[in-house]
């Protein structure tokens, strides 16, 4: 069983976790790139979601065993729509709590950080008083066999799912930053929100509609992590980190940057992972964070989107 | 022009034998021949009395060329004033001799002490303040919740040495360093008439008072070469006349000043030399009085358009470079033998009448 | 989720409109926020007389661009309310514009108790964040719950008859936040010249003698007071969170940066304890064993020196970056020690690490079980550690770091060596760090549980609930916040205890950001950099949208 034996497995699984990855890292690149900001309570943003997509999923999931079919389609829609609700919601109220008051008096930047640290802090044990500290298992919404066979690599519906569901939410994000009114808005403030507000951009919607489209992508990418593997109430800080390192390894600010990191580290992760020791999986990322961060801090594709500190 | 070269070509050797600053040589040695004329070409002197030296300066923002090939000589003693139409790069000229920005091409070299020359292209803004090189903002930039004298006193203690275990304990040479660091601090405070703010929050000031505190706090550094951003800027004409006053009396004490300056009547009071930038070249050099008469600085001041300027900005260096070195020579006694200390004192006369009844830079304009 | 919109509240009103009508982008928006509070926390840049035209109506801001965003964002009938009980500013020491506006011209107004006046859109707007508020607190004061039931304990916790009391409560804040401001206004207009200009009398050093002599007598004596031994305990809780907090202050306050992983440095000091003064506390052990007095030195220079080498690289990019770098360094340091069980006994932990005793000619004594004399020994070591910051605070480096947190770019240009001196705050913060992880150690057991981030996020919160930059502030925000830990570890799971912690830290962002304790320095450059002149940290400028 040496590495290459298990190479086209490794980056299946790699691509799956690593578009997860992707999709969070969408949430920090956004806010990174209108505001300059790291949020660091994305992570339960993410959390949140993907609690209520799994808890809407699992209260209309029906009595008898494993449903297939139409029925599959719609507890998985519903799981996605309500997450991803859940997660606008919670970056809504993230932004409206621990941010805006700040913005009005024009605090220092350290204060913002500091603010998020304690939402997400609240956030976590909040969740883990309400919803028990142990994880919490959603139960497989559809028959997960293996669809087809790649290079000897074994394709399942799951992995088909979330890597099909996710690239579709990064396209659509591209799409909605590239080419609509909303994303020229985005990258308006982005690139200098004074001019912005004198071009008419109103700055206050576009910095909501942010965190809000941020909170959607971690919210649906919460429930399919919930999907994969199970939810709990610190479940949001490994993820986050990842994610961060992905957007920073892509370059903070872009948005193709943040999908492309989020692969890479998946891809990265997943390798690592099995020729060294999986517990230590996490701190692979963290080596490859400090490697982007010393080498190349602008990360692989620039910071486009945002301006460059 | 056979002469200018050689002048270089012999200022490259001199640098060869520094292997302190060996990028300086590089880019010295690329410049003969591959460059147009420069308008420093007829300005002789030996590097013993310059204090410092850009040469052939580029930087670029993306497409934008904020500076093009700008060389720049400054002798010792000397008020070099910098001039220029807005966005013609005087503070990224600045920003390159600070370290504040990076330079793609050229090199800038400075002498602490003469025959002691140090590369500052590449050095951290810190370390280049620390060889002696100390600067204003055009945007005043205090620190607004220290103190006036802590100010100042941020500038003094740059050199000291003492480390966190020694202020712990409270050793006898870290108190003293401190005690030297407030009394010259109280000095320059007094020098530049804040004696009476010393306790005050910077922030609290009045804008003058500002301008003058970041000046002390420049000097706390004990630089050789003071750059000023446009300190005049936002004055009214009681405090431009104080701050006359106070920049020849910080020449007196042998620092020399590298000044941006929109106020015509003060470039003129004050500086020994003026160089003229234009698009991110240098269009003109000279004294004061030449400069004034130069055609490409009254084209580039009075609003030539972009497309002519450019054009004329050809022609032009080879005019000035002819007419620098020669209207030089009369004047201020000649660049090779003891000019600085002639310029000076030609100048001093005129500065030190100029800002008593205040009719001195107005007059000292219709004179030029 | 609902329910953390709470603390938006008193920020909700302040938005120049009425709810949910949309607000004009920045100037509009931002300028009716600010307004008051720059009215309140920006003496320093003016001149008397233009403080005394502050209390006038329409002239809140220093600035005439201030000035005129406030009078074309304001709507005249909510002026009034939405300058008391809006701002947060308001809510701290900050006087209000509106309020003085409706006492100069009490001919047009009616009485703040008029139930028109009352209940206009703004403060009705502001009862139902405090309703919410109340609901939030029931809820994390109620029953905890499992995720069979998601929202049961929430839905319980709504609808148990508590909620009366909490919803009492929401009212009577409201309340006092509505009139309050007619209170506050009066006693202002009675007391008049109430700022002084504030720049005179500086550079004094240090607190009053008398007063920190008393503090002194307080925290010798009070220990004796308490009888139990879980009180006792508490009390050394207290001094090693103490002693954490100085050190991270160091970082956040002086320094202006962030560190979110700064228990691995204490975890650090802890685990080279165990390894170089015990054969058997850990499978991995020096080949001689020490005294852990001795391993003090040893922790400090270790825990510095993880410190540079996780600074250096790190500090050179964007500040921010520093703290997801810590935050991820702190993760790592907990899943080694909790997975190497061949080196450090994984979650099982260091058992048996001996205590801390002096064996000199003449004394011969041991820290044994009992925490009081432990809690003697801290409280040594906190007087030394504030009186050297205090010496560093205002010596050459404390200066250096003040103007890096003010200007950045000036400091640099003045000669300060920048980056160095911020590697050095971070070294000096790690190796607080590592001592007193060798006195937490030395109580002879720990496991990796108490080296998890929460615990690096309760040292953040200690430091920004007593006061970024103050000594004293720090240490008295370890005696509230673990006296609050304390007080709860009965009456709810440890573990929810965070809950309220995160709260506080989120509160005091918004109401009170200088810290229960100032400083007075750090007070004043949050104050200007909020008025837009200078900077308040080494993070860069603040984000976008910020400025008003």
């Amino acid at each position: 069983m040496g590495f290459f034996d298990q190479f086209w497995q490794l980056t299946i699984d790699g691509l799956m976790v690593g578009s997860l990855y992707a999709v969070i890292a969408l949430g920090y690149t956004l806010v990174y790139g209108v505001l300059q900001l790291i949020n660091f309570a994305h992570s339960e943003v993410f959390m949140l979601g993907s609690f209520g997509g799994l808890f809407a999923a699992r209260a209309l999931l029906p009595d008898h065993g494993v449903p297939g079919g139409f029925e599959s389609v719609c507890l998985v829609a519903v799981g996605l729509g309500v997450g991803a609700a859940c997660g606008a919601l919670a970056a809504f109220t993230l932004e409206r709590v621990a941010y805006r008051p700040l913005r009005r008096r024009a605090a220092p930047r350290l204060a913002y950080l500091i603010s998020a640290i304690g939402a997400s802090l609240f956030a976590v044990n909040l969740a883990g008083k309400e919803f028990g500290r142990q994880n919490v298992d959603l139960p497989d919404l559809f028959h997960n066999g293996t669809v087809f066979t790649i290079f000897g690599a074994q394709v399942s519906t799951q992995s088909l799912v979330i890597f099909g569901v996710a690239i579709a939410m990064l396209i659509g994000l591209d799409r909605l930053v590239a080419g609509t009114r909303l994303g020229q808005g985005i990258r308006a403030v982005a690139q200098d929100a004074d001019t912005a507000v004198l071009m008419g951009v109103n700055v206050e919607r576009i910095i909501i509609v942010t965190f809000i489209v941020g909170g959607l992508l971690a919210g649906a990418g919460g429930f399919l992590y919930a999907m994969t593997f199970n939810a709990s109430y610190n479940m949001g800080f490994v993820p986050g980190v990842k994610a961060f390192t992905a957007a920073v390894l892509g370059g903070i600010g872009n948005v193709r940057g943040a999908m492309l990191g989020g692969l890479l580290l998946g891809l990265v992760e997943s390798y690592g992972g099995y020729l060294f020791q999986a517990s230590y999986k996490d701190v692979i990322a963290f080596l490859v964070l400090v490697a982007i961060l010393m080498i190349r801090p602008s990360g692989l594709l620039g910071e486009r989107l945002g301006r460059a500190a | 022009m056979s002469r200018g070269g050689s002048h270089r070509a012999r200022r490259a050797g001199d640098a060869v034998a520094h292997p302190s600053d060996p990028r300086g040589t590089g880019a010295a040695q690329t410049v003969p021949g591959a460059r147009r004329p420069s308008v420093l070409d007829g300005v002789g002197g030996d590097p013993g009395d310059l204090v410092v030296e850009a040469r052939d300066l580029s930087l670029r923002f993306g497409g934008v060329t904020s500076l093009d090939g700008v060389s720049l000589r400054q002798r010792r003693g000397e008020i070099l004033a910098v001039i220029g139409p807005n966005g013609a790069g005087k503070t990224s000229l600045f920003n390159c001799l600070t370290g504040a920005y990076r330079p793609q091409q050229g090199s800038v070299i400075f002498w602490p002490q003469p025959g002691r020359p140090a590369e500052l292209v590449g050095r951290r803004p810190h370390s280049i303040t620390r060889l002696g090189v100390a600067r204003t903002f055009q945007n005043i930039r205090l620190f607004p919740a220290l103190s006036a004298l802590e100010n100042v006193q941020i500038g003094t203690e740059v050199r000291q040495k003492y480390g966190p275990l020694s202020v712990v304990l409270g050793l006898p040479h870290a108190r003293r360093a401190e005690r030297e660091g407030v009394h010259r601090a109280v000095e320059l405070l007094d020098l530049v008439g804040l004696r009476h703010r010393t306790h005050e929050l910077a922030s609290s000031l009045p804008y003058g008072e500002q301008r003058r505190l970041e000046i002390a706090r420049a000097l706390g550094t004990e630089p050789r070469l003071l750059l000023l951003d446009e300190p005049a800027a936002g004055t009214n004409p009681a405090e431009k006349r104080d701050l006359a006053a106070l920049i020849t009396r910080i020449a007196d004490t042998g620092v020399s000043v590298l000044l941006i300056e929109h106020d015509m009547g003060l470039v003129m009071s004050l500086a020994t030399s003026v160089a003229v930038l234009n698009f991110g070249r240098m269009i003109a050099y000279g004294p004061p009085a030449e400069v004034q008469r130069d055609p490409a600085v009254i084209e580039a001041y009075l609003g030539a358009s972009a497309d002519a300027a450019t054009s004329a900005a050809g022609p032009v260096p080879t005019s000035s470079a002819s007419a620098g070195p020669t209207s030089a020579g009369p004047t201020s006694a000649g660049p090779t033998s003891a000019g600085p200390l002639l310029d000076d004192a030609a100048f001093d006369g005129d500065a030190q009448g100029g800002p008593g009844p205040g009719s001195g830079p107005v007059g000292r304009k219709e004179l030029g | 989720m609902t329910g953390p919109s709470g603390p938006s509240g008193p920020s909700g009103p302040s938005g120049p409109g009425i709810p949910g009508q949309p607000t004009f982008p920045s100037r509009g928006g931002t300028g009716a926020g600010p307004g008051p509070g720059p009215g309140g926390v920006d003496p320093g840049a003016l001149d008397p007389g233009e403080t005394l035209a502050l209390t006038t109506r329409g002239t809140a801001g220093p600035s005439p661009s201030r000035r005129a965003s406030l009078g074309s964002g304001d709507a005249p009938s909510s002026d009034s309310a939405t300058g008391q009980a809006g701002s947060p500013g308001s809510v701290g020491s900050a006087g209000s514009v509106g309020v003085t506006s409706g006492g100069w011209e009490p001919g047009n107004r009616r009485p703040p108790w008029h139930p028109a006046e009352l209940f206009s859109p703004a403060r009705l707007r502001l009862l139902g964040v405090m309703v919410l508020v109340g609901l939030l607190a029931a809820v994390v004061t109620g029953r905890t719950g499992n995720s069979d039931k998601p929202l049961q304990a929430a839905w319980d916790s709504i609808v148990d008859p508590r909620i009366v009391l909490f919803l009492v409560l929401a009212v009577a804040l409201w309340l006092v936040v509505v009139l309050g401001g007619e209170l506050r206004a009066l006693v202002t207009r009675l007391a008049t010249p109430v700022r002084a200009p504030f720049a005179t009398a500086y550079g004094r050093r240090g607190g009053p003698i008398g007063l920190n002599l008393v503090l002194l007598a307080v925290a010798i004596i009070a220990p004796l007071l308490f009888s139990t031994a879980a009180q006792q305990s508490m009390v050394n809780d207290i001094g090693i969170y103490a002693l954490l907090a100085l050190g991270l202050n160091v970082v956040v306050g002086y320094a202006g940066l962030l560190d979110l992983g700064y228990i691995a440095f204490f975890a650090i000091g802890a685990y080279a304890t165990a390894y170089f003064s015990s054969q058997t506390a850990m499978p991995w052990h020096a080949p001689f064993t020490l005294n852990p007095f001795f391993v003090f030195p040893i922790a400090l220079i270790l825990a510095g020196l993880a410190g540079v080498i996780l600074g250096a690289p790190t500090l050179r990019l964007r500040g921010d970056y520093l703290a997801i770098v810590t935050l991820g360094f702190g993760e790592i340091i907990q899943i080694v020690a909790n997975n190497a069980d061949s080196i450090t006994n994984g979650a099982r932990g260091a058992f048996g690490v001996p205590h801390l005793s002096i064996h000199l000619p003449g004394i011969d004594y041991t820290w044994g079980i009992e925490p009081l004399p432990y809690y003697y020994l801290l409280l040594a070591i906190i007087v030394l550690v504030m009186i050297a910051f205090g010496r560093l605070e205002r010596s050459r480096i404390g200066r250096s770091w003040a103007a890096i947190r003010e200007d950045e770019i000036a400091a640099e240009a003045t000669g300060v060596a920048t980056l160095r001196l911020k590697l050095l705050a971070f070294a000096i913060g790690a190796s607080v760090s590592g001592f007193a992880g060798v006195l937490f150690a030395s109580k002879q057991f720990f496991n990796p549980q108490s080296f998890s981030l929460q615990a690096s996020f309760f040292v953040v919160a200690v430091v920004i609930f007593g006061g970024l930059g103050s000594r004293l502030g720090v240490v008295v925000g370890a005696v509230v916040l673990q006296g609050l830990a304390f007080y709860l570890r009965d009456k709810v799971q440890p573990a929810d205890r965070y809950i309220y912690f995160g709260a506080v830290i989120v509160v005091m962002m918004i109401f009170r950001p200088q810290g229960l304790v100032p400083s007075r320095r750090r007070r004043r450059e949050i104050e200007l950099s909020e008025a837009g002149i200078g900077g308040a940290d080494a993070l860069g400028p603040a984000p976008t949208g910020a400025r008003p």
